[in-house]
């Protein structure tokens, strides 16, 4: 049933950005058996998205690393959150680490909204079903972005380059719930490329941690002034 | 490439740590704490900070393209987002023709 909800829309748009990353790694000379393992491993289109741009901008690698590391931390309150609706208190924890690897916004948002209603030892099935056809589905999408970015003319090369770009504008801007993503979402995006004109390598870090604290702090002020 | 494989390894086990670190400590601390709202918030940032940089300076091929051909892509993508009732697959559709029609309008 997982499976079923996946083969929508969600492995759809999924495909799609993974598509337009492997157009990107292609583009940035990585070689296709790193380009599909960065989608494997990482499994997280921001963190590889800032892997590659990073590494052509010749940052240092461990700074890349923390920067990838960074993005990834919205993993950690959504794996908080899911454990407890997915696991089965009776069975052992440790499978569950492995089930943590599939684990990505789409599959976080989709599993706590469908299992509320799912009786429990169906949850986890569901949930490995639906992240790991995601998760599936991605690997062969970023060969054929690889592919195509390499054999097909200019106009649509420059295309697929774009998609990724117009993809998290929608999809941030489009998905923005509070206020202070909101807020973060305008801090990070002038901090980012004034911090990039500063020094390149270290723009995507400083760039978030400068908007973002600023907008933390900023809305904690309108915060206090509302009560 | 070396260098390169071991940064995509050191990523991949990077990016790991969060999931599986909420799996360890999934039902003995909070959620909602300032920490994690910071932390989005740096998280946010740094994503939204990396698109408009890629939009704003682009490196690569999208250099061929001009700044007011972008944004508009963008804006246009937007729109039919929001008009499909916030299909994702539509607006990023649109965005893409749009920056491919701009930039073949121009090139004639």
């Amino acid at each position: 049933m997982g499976m079923r909800d996946a083969l929508g829309a969600p492995a759809a748009v999924l495909a799609a950005g993974m598509l337009g990353f492997g157009a990107l790694a292609f583009e940035s000379g990585l070689n296709l058996v790193l380009a599909v393992a960065c989608t494997a491993g990482i499994w997280a289109l921001p963190g590889q998205i800032v892997l590659i741009e990073m590494h052509a901008a010749g940052a240092p690698g461990p700074l890349t690393v923390l920067a990838v590391m960074l993005t990834g931390v919205r993993f950690l309150p959504m794996s908080i959150s899911l454990m407890p609706v997915i696991r089965d208190p009776k069975k052992p924890r440790a499978p569950m680490y492995a089930a943590a690897q599939l684990l990505a916004m789409t599959s976080w948002a989709w599993t706590m909204r469908r299992c509320m209603d799912m009786p429990r030892e169906a949850r986890l099935s569901y949930f490995i079903g639906f992240a790991g056809t995601c998760w599936a589905i991605c690997l062969p999408a970023t060969l054929m972005g690889y592919y195509l970015a390499g054999s097909f003319p200019p106009l649509m090369r420059l295309g697929f380059l774009f998609l990724n770009p117009v993809y998290f504008v929608v999809l941030l801007i489009g998905e923005a719930r509070t206020r202070l993503a909101a807020s973060a979402l305008v801090c990070g995006a002038i901090a980012g490329p004034l911090l990039y004109l500063v020094n390149p390598q270290w723009s995507v870090v400083s760039g978030g941690l400068v908007g973002g604290t600023a907008a933390y702090l900023i809305q904690r002020q309108l915060g206090r002034r509302d009560a | 490439m070396l260098d390169l494989t071991l940064l995509v390894i050191a990523s991949a086990i990077g990016t790991y740590v969060w999931r599986g670190l909420g799996v360890l400590l999934s039902g003995r601390i909070r959620v909602n704490s300032e920490l994690f709202n910071w932390v989005a918030c740096v998280a946010y940032a740094m994503v939204a900070g990396l698109i408009s940089r890629i939009l704003l300076i682009p490196s690569g091929m999208l250099v061929q393209t001009l700044l007011i051909e972008r944004l508009g892509a963008c804006v246009l993508a937007l729109i039919a987002y929001y008009v499909s009732r916030r299909n994702l697959l539509v607006g990023v559709g649109v965005g893409v023709a749009a920056i491919m029609v701009m930039s073949v309008i121009r090139g004639r």
